[in-house]
């Protein structure tokens, strides 16, 4: 890419040379996925596995990295026509890289692996979100973005360092076999860094701060990507490696019901673990994003707080520890991706028109550009968790599995409860974005037009949206059958 | 087995019939506005011929009570076709005696909103594919015999109300419509919670009602989950403490909205409460000395009470009829919980002949008066003597009141009646507290027809410039819903015996399974 841009486009006007290269990016995807697709032809679930499982490729991970591959060619698409920078071979050329580290991400059991994969990933987000030439507040995200993420780094190599140390295996199962015993000291602090390094991947709050600034310094097509596909992989991973390689680390949050009804407190027991570790991150994640959400202005920054809100959900699932869970993660991923590249998408489609992407700037839009604001009526509902779009299914999914993983105690049913009382709440910034879109007379009476090239890829995600709604079930049977044919988990 | 996708026995077409609406109504240019009035008025009328030839094909089975004998009541309409095994939710349909006029009324508001909307000009095509989305998802509601099909099709119907309102609406429109959303959303939330605690009770492995119905749930945790669900759909009922949204959401609202979120949404509220949680919570009702039946009739009867004297003292018109909405719910509430027959007919009467009442009275206010004067407030109305300009609208809002009073003739009398009978059986100190509810109602129905159109001569109405004249939408739509007020009235068996044969195999499933 960087080749073609240099040697042969140099002369070119800026315009052609993004279609050129964004061309070619596009093409190099679509055929990275017919590659993907026809080794799902292959019977079997392993494809390839080595010794130190540094790469398996099973079914599951070859669907993971269909997933990625088309959210990457998804945000390339957005990317084409949305003017920011000059430096389109670079700019390409390193969303490639994060995608290559995406797919080592999502087919990996090894911890070195995992650790190099990650870093390739992030060094490439932290420039592309810096790529929007002239804004301030590109270079700032992409500032923040970096010195969060390479604290983070640390913590969870220091993490690894000790938990790699004390057991001597690297690979997930050799792990989950050396942990099998339980926790000591040594190994529960190890467990702690590694969590919290997890954390700041996630952005789990408390350690999301960087997201609000990334996500709305960002160019919108790396906000679009940094929110889907690194996303979809980092949480894979994360749940990989807590649910196998520490199983025996779980411990539990269950709310102590019998107790308290009895009068015992004393008898609850509080099992240190990653569940107790994740239960706190995902509680605190839930109330603050949603809160935090409220006040925003800007619509890529309050759609940055709501995917932290979204991390708490989805932690609930990783919580449930068993394959039913995972599995819901997954479809909730699935659901989750489609639904927010939608909604950055329109936003980046507009953005130039509109003169900005604040809340206000939306004003009137069912009057400038009926077809739009349908568009994002659909992926702003599903995020809110309507039906019948994916975002209601994926999250009652979600919680259902999560309290049937423990039915007779129901000990996760309170993390339930402050799920939805926050999205109780969420409601009402989803709602906000809506009324400015629908309700407000515009400010500008000018009809906005926006290309096909933008329009054909939100529709077909918007009817993506509609049938993961209200048809759920291929979706839940393909990631069962996945789940349990990788037969991570026991 | 289903019966055949063309036939008279799917009532599910109720809901396509919509859906189609919508989208025929969005595939025609915004600028034909007639024929986007028609479309939607066509689609609407079409559901109710549905609903109506339902009610009337279903017959009461004879004989035979419990489990078996329910599961027969639903079967005529039954309609179960998969949907999510790996939850264990099905698309599980049915219809019996409760449900169906619940079906026939939605389809009556639905067509008499609409022909009261007629004078919509604002964004006209967005306007009636809203109405239609939201008339769709409470068709699903009354039809659904899977808790999460009914839950999604009770989701499903909470964004609509907030763009009508927002777009549409008047006074504080956007305001009142975050507040009913929150409101409505909020609880169902509760709702939520009590759903996935429920199925993962019982196993899950089926989110089917009647499935659901034969586990045997423990008593602690009915005790837990029962509040969760009937609080959490009683926000929707208008259940006094969290009525605040009623009043305030059907006031901003433009007169369709008005008449379905009092007429049948309310209703919603009151049908899940039934449907799921006294269904499958019996027990929590009568446990504990019967703590919650004891709550719950009494923050009923307080609903009637408040919502009564609130009414009384209103300066706008529309919030009269607001307040008086949460007054006659608490009647459907409080036979709620009377678990005998005669109250819970009662309480689906009440809930059917409310339906009426209130899109009449919203109708009339909101269209007849406040579309022409544009002022609600009584204090303004007073000094036009309405009765001279609208004779019409003085007419309807006499005979709607006399019938929101409980007079005989009138469907509301009927399932008062019944109402208070059945609660006389457990609660009589109540039952005499809600008697005074009644004579205040008299007494703010009266005070409001007074002032709004016999006010005083004299005082400069004569020089008011002419309305515009009553249109015939307004008085077909009228004569409709009067005829349905006076025609239950005098034969409420029409509806009763269908209401009373469910009821009477509703309490036997419940009573077996209390000990």
């Amino acid at each position: 890419m960087l080749l073609v841009d240099v040697g042969l486009l140099r002369a070119k006007e800026p315009a052609s040379r993004a279609a050129w290269i964004g061309g070619l990016t596009v093409l190099g995807l679509v055929g990275v996925l017919a590659l993907l697709g026809q080794h799902l032809a292959v019977t079997g679930d392993l494809y390839f596995m080595d010794r130190d499982r540094v790469l398996v490729i099973d079914r599951l991970a070859i669907v993971l990295r269909i997933i990625i591959v088309a959210l990457a060619l998804g945000a390339s698409l957005l990317s084409i026509r949305y003017p920011f920078t000059k430096h389109y071979g670079e700019y390409f050329a390193l969303l490639l890289f994060a995608t290559v580290g995406l797919n080592l991400l999502v087919a990996t059991e090894n911890l070195l692996m995992f650790f190099v994969a990650l870093e390739l990933l992030s060094v490439c987000l932290y420039a592309l979100t810096g790529m929007h030439r002239g804004v301030l507040r590109s270079a700032e995200g992409a500032v923040k973005y970096f010195m969060v993420g390479a604290l983070s780094s640390a913590f969870l190599l220091f993490g690894l360092s000790w938990i790699v140390g004390s057991t001597g295996a690297t690979d997930l199962p050799a792990l989950r076999d050396a942990l099998a015993g339980g926790g000591n000291a040594l190994r529960l602090t190890g467990l702690v860094f590694v969590v919290v390094g997890l954390g700041f991947k996630l952005a789990a709050v408390p350690f999301h701060t960087w997201t609000p600034d990334a996500y709305q310094g960002a160019p919108t097509p790396v906000t679009a990507f940094i929110a889907t596909a690194s996303k979809v992989a980092s949480f894979v991973v994360g749940a990989k490696i807590l649910l196998v390689g520490f199983a025996g680390m779980a411990g539990s949050a269950h709310w102590p019901w019998r107790e308290l009804s009895s009068g015992t407190f004393g008898a609850a027991r509080i099992e240190p673990g990653w569940v107790l570790l994740l239960a706190v991150l995902a509680a605190a994640s839930m109330i603050w994003g949603n809160l935090a959400a409220l006040t925003q202005k800007n619509v890529k920054r309050m759609l940055a707080y709501s995917s932290i809100a979204h991390t708490g959900y989805l932690l609930l699932g990783v919580m449930a520890a068993n394959q039913a869970g995972l599995t819901a993660v997954l479809a909730y991923l699935v659901a989750y991706a489609v639904t927010t590249l939608g909604a950055f998408g329109v936003v980046a489609a507009l953005t130039r028109q509109l003169g900005g992407d604040d809340l206000e700037d939306l004003d009137g839009l069912a009057r400038r550009a009926p077809g739009m604001a349908l568009l994002l009526l659909v992926f702003v509902l599903s995020l809110a968790g309507i039906p019948p779009l994916a975002g209601f299914i994926a999250k009652f999914n979600l919680f259902a599995v999560a309290v049937r993983a423990d039915a007779q105690e129901l000990g996760l049913l309170w993390l339930v409860f402050v799920g939805l009382a926050g999205s109780a709440v969420s409601l009402y910034y989803y709602v906000l974005i809506l009324k400015h879109a629908l309700v407000h007379a515009p400010r500008r009476s000018d009809p906005v037009r926006v290309d096909t090239l933008w329009m054909v890829p939100l529709v077909v995600l918007a009817v993506l949206v509609v049938v993961i709604g209200a048809w759920p079930q291929p979706l839940l049977e393909l990631f069962g059958a996945l789940v349990e044919g990788a037969g991570l988990i026991r | 087995m289903n019966a055949p996708l063309f036939s008279l026995a799917r009532l599910d077409w109720t809901i396509y019939l919509s859906w189609i609406g919508v989208l025929a109504v969005l595939l025609i240019p915004a600028g034909k506005k007639e024929a986007i009035r028609w479309t939607a008025l066509a689609f609407a009328a079409a559901s109710l011929v549905v609903a109506c030839v339902g009610l009337f094909t279903w017959a009461p089975a004879t004989g035979g009570s419990g489990m078996d004998a329910l599961r027969a009541s639903f079967k005529p309409f039954e309609v179960t076709l998969p949907w999510i095994p790996a939850l264990g939710a099905s698309y599980h349909l049915g219809a019996d005696g409760i449900s169906l006029p619940l079906l026939v009324l939605t389809g009556v508001v639905a067509v008499t909103g609409i022909l009261f909307s007629w004078n919509q000009e604002n964004r006209v095509k967005e306007f009636f594919a809203f109405l239609l989305l939201l008339v769709s998802g409470v068709y699903g509601v009354f039809l659904s015999l899977d808790v999460l099909l009914l839950f999604a099709f009770y989701e499903l119907a909470i964004i609509p109300k907030y763009f009508i309102i927002a777009i549409w609406g008047s006074t504080r429109k956007e305001y009142a419509a975050m507040k009913l959303v929150l409101y409505s959303f909020a609880g169902s939330s509760l709702v939520f919670v009590g759903i996935i605690a429920l199925w993962a009770k019982a196993g899950g492995t089926t989110f089917d009602l009647l499935a659901l119905k034969e586990v045997a749930f423990a008593t602690d945790f009915q005790v837990f989950c029962f509040p969760l669900i009937f609080v959490g759909f009683a926000v929707l009922a208008g259940m006094w403490p969290f009525h605040t949204w009623a009043p305030t959401g059907h006031s901003a609202a433009p007169t369709a909205a008005s008449m379905l979120l009092a007429g049948v949404v309310m209703k919603l509220g009151a049908y899940g409460c039934l449907r799921v949680g006294i269904f499958l919570f019996p027990e929590a009702l009568t446990a504990y000395g019967g703590f919650w039946q004891l709550t719950i009739a009494v923050l009923a009867v307080i609903g009637i009470v408040y919502g009564a004297g609130a009414a009384l003292v209103q300066r706008d018109f529309k919030f009269v009829v607001g307040y008086s909405s949460v007054s006659h719910m608490g009647f459907v509430l409080l036979g709620l919980v009377t678990l005998n027959t005669v109250g819970l007919d009662g309480a689906v009467l009440q809930m059917f002949s409310h339906g009426i009442v209130a899109s009449l009275l919203f109708a009339t206010v909101g269209r007849m008066v406040y579309d022409r004067t544009h002022t609600r407030e009584l204090s303004e109305l007073r000094s036009m003597r309405l009765v001279t300009q609208l004779p019409f609208a003085a007419v309807v809002f006499i005979i709607g009141g006399l019938a929101s009073m409980g007079l005989p003739g009138f469907s509301g009398f009927v399932a008062e009646m019944q109402v208070l009978v059945g609660a006389w059986q457990h609660f009589p100190w109540l039952t005499i507290i809600t008697g005074a509810g009644i004579v205040v109602t008299v007494w703010y129905t009266f005070r409001a027809f007074l002032t709004a159109f016999f006010g005083e001569s004299g005082a400069g109405g004569e020089h008011l410039e002419p309305l515009p004249p009553i249109t015939w939408q307004e008085r077909t739509a009228s004569f409709i819903l009067l005829a349905l007020l006076v025609l239950v009235g005098v034969l409420p068996s029409i509806l009763l015996d269908r209401i009373d044969a469910s009821a009477q195999l509703f309490i036997n499933s419940i009573t077996q399974a209390i000990p």
